[in-house]
């Protein structure tokens, strides 16, 4: 399955990717202006915010392709939604290390348990078990299918553990996208939207070579 | 053709009558569970004020590393004798074997709480029995919810090799909301709140259980199917 059509695409998002992210850097710090009161640490906003956004996005693949494996039982489902966890799993990790770099200055603490960090805590947690089914599983097909279905409850999981949390407390800064007064300024807004658009094409192309990399090594298996 | 619900109290009866023959996980997880009462109680100083905050977590705590060891206990015996192709090859809804192992950890879960909970009072010194018809409710929801969430989970880590410590990885991140929800309406009924205070969590406790029972029931012929 991994042949011509699959390198031209790798190419062609290759191209797209590097062409992205370099505008993206080029916004970021060059063009962006710097926040009045956090100053240099708010840029790192923009990373945290894209890789976020880049998490729950593979986390929402894993549950549609999740979906279609139990559905149609197509391996190639299977292997999209395992790799589309690891990616997932990696951006959680990345929002979870940018955000107390950005917290330890401004709120003068690394961490805090407010809704929305410890929401991506507990879904880097859940997500992290779903990636740990399949190796300890003795059956390489049950393995499989108990994942799509811990996919598809670890999902649906995400904003009840939201709603409970924030009833619980919460002192994250509100989405500033939607806020009426201030709001952003409108370079932060572009490069923001460059940020994301950068970062989502940055999960095709990895995305397409973790795939290629399980339907190769599924090709040698088979073969030996 | 029996009906579904006899099938379903069918495999219910087969668990309870192996297990109240032998008695073994039960009686090791009411030890267990006043183990856990006692050690928290070294954690503090006796008699301290802020007991009557701290207690409904270690409730919590208590029953749900409990839980953890009862569902362990749900496909292990089945998979020790193969008794589970025998399960599989009765011509019965996948799901009603599902409903039946889940009730069934409904009931083993209630009777270790009915049988710990006089513990508490007296450790702790709190008395619940005034507030006993409303906290029942409050249990019956926690408990469904660890249940229903608990049996298809445990159908996943049986077939690992780690399966005794897999089953708290994959539960304990998932039942973060309903850990969240027993312990505040726990503590919210001991301290006299009325259910118009506490509706916001019930709410949350009960789409919990809808969410995490139907899910498990639909998807179950996959977690347990060659």
């Amino acid at each position: 399955m991994v042949n011509k059509y699959f390198y031209r695409t790798y190419l062609f998002l290759l191209g797209i990717t590097f062409l992205m992210i370099e505008a993206s850097l080029y916004y970021i710090f060059i063009l962006a202006p710097v926040e009045e009161t956090m100053g240099i640490i708010q840029k790192i906003f923009y990373f945290h915010v894209a890789s976020a956004w880049l998490s729950f996005f593979a986390f929402f693949v894993v549950f549609v392709s999740s979906i279609i494996f139990l559905w149609k039982k197509e391996k190639i489902w299977d292997i999209i939604a395992r790799s589309s966890a690891e990616i997932g799993l990696i951006f959680c990790t990345i929002v979870l290390i940018t955000g107390p770099i950005w917290a330890r200055p401004i709120w003068n603490a690394w961490w805090s348990w407010d809704a929305r960090l410890t929401t991506t805590l507990i879904l880097w947690m859940i997500y992290m078990a779903y990636i740990f089914i399949r190796p300890f599983t003795e059956n390489e097909i049950k393995g499989a299918k108990a994942a799509a279905v811990f996919g598809i409850i670890g999902f649906l999981d995400v904003p009840i553990v939201y709603m409970s949390i924030r009833w619980w407390r919460t002192i994250h800064p509100q989405a500033v996208l939607n806020s009426k007064s201030g709001g952003l300024d409108p370079v932060m807004l572009k490069t923001l939207f460059i940020s994301i658009i950068g970062f989502t094409f940055l999960y095709l192309l990895v995305i397409i070579l973790n795939v290629s990399i399980y339907l190769v090594k599924d090709e040698i298996e088979n073969r030996s | 053709m029996k009906n579904y619900f006899e099938i379903v109290w069918a495999i219910i009866n087969k668990d309870l009558i192996s297990e109240l023959r032998t008695k073994e996980t039960i009686s090791s997880i009411i030890i267990f569970t006043v183990l856990v009462f006692v050690i928290f109680n070294f954690t503090f100083e006796p008699g301290a004020s802020y007991i009557n905050e701290i207690a409904p977590g270690i409730l919590w705590v208590a029953y749900i590393f409990a839980s953890v060891l009862g569902l362990n206990r749900t496909f292990l015996p089945e998979r020790e004798n193969n008794c589970i192709s025998g399960l599989m090859l009765t011509p019965i809804d996948r799901g009603a074997i599902y409903l039946a192992k889940m009730l069934g950890n409904i009931i083993f879960i209630f009777i270790v709480v009915g049988l710990s909970l006089p513990i508490f009072t007296i450790f702790y010194n709190i008395n619940i029995f005034p507030f006993l018809p409303k906290l029942l409710l409050v249990f019956f929801l926690s408990i469904a919810g660890i249940a229903g969430l608990g049996t298809a989970l445990s159908a996943m880590a049986v077939n690992t090799k780690t399966r005794e410590i897999m089953l708290p990885i994959l539960l304990f991140p998932l039942m973060v909301p309903l850990i969240l929800a027993a312990v505040k309406t726990t503590g919210s009924i001991l301290q006299g709140k009325s259910f118009s205070e506490i509706s916001g969590w019930l709410k949350l406790l009960t789409a919990f259980d809808i969410i995490f029972i139907t899910v498990p029931y639909l998807t179950f012929e996959y977690l347990i199917e060659e």
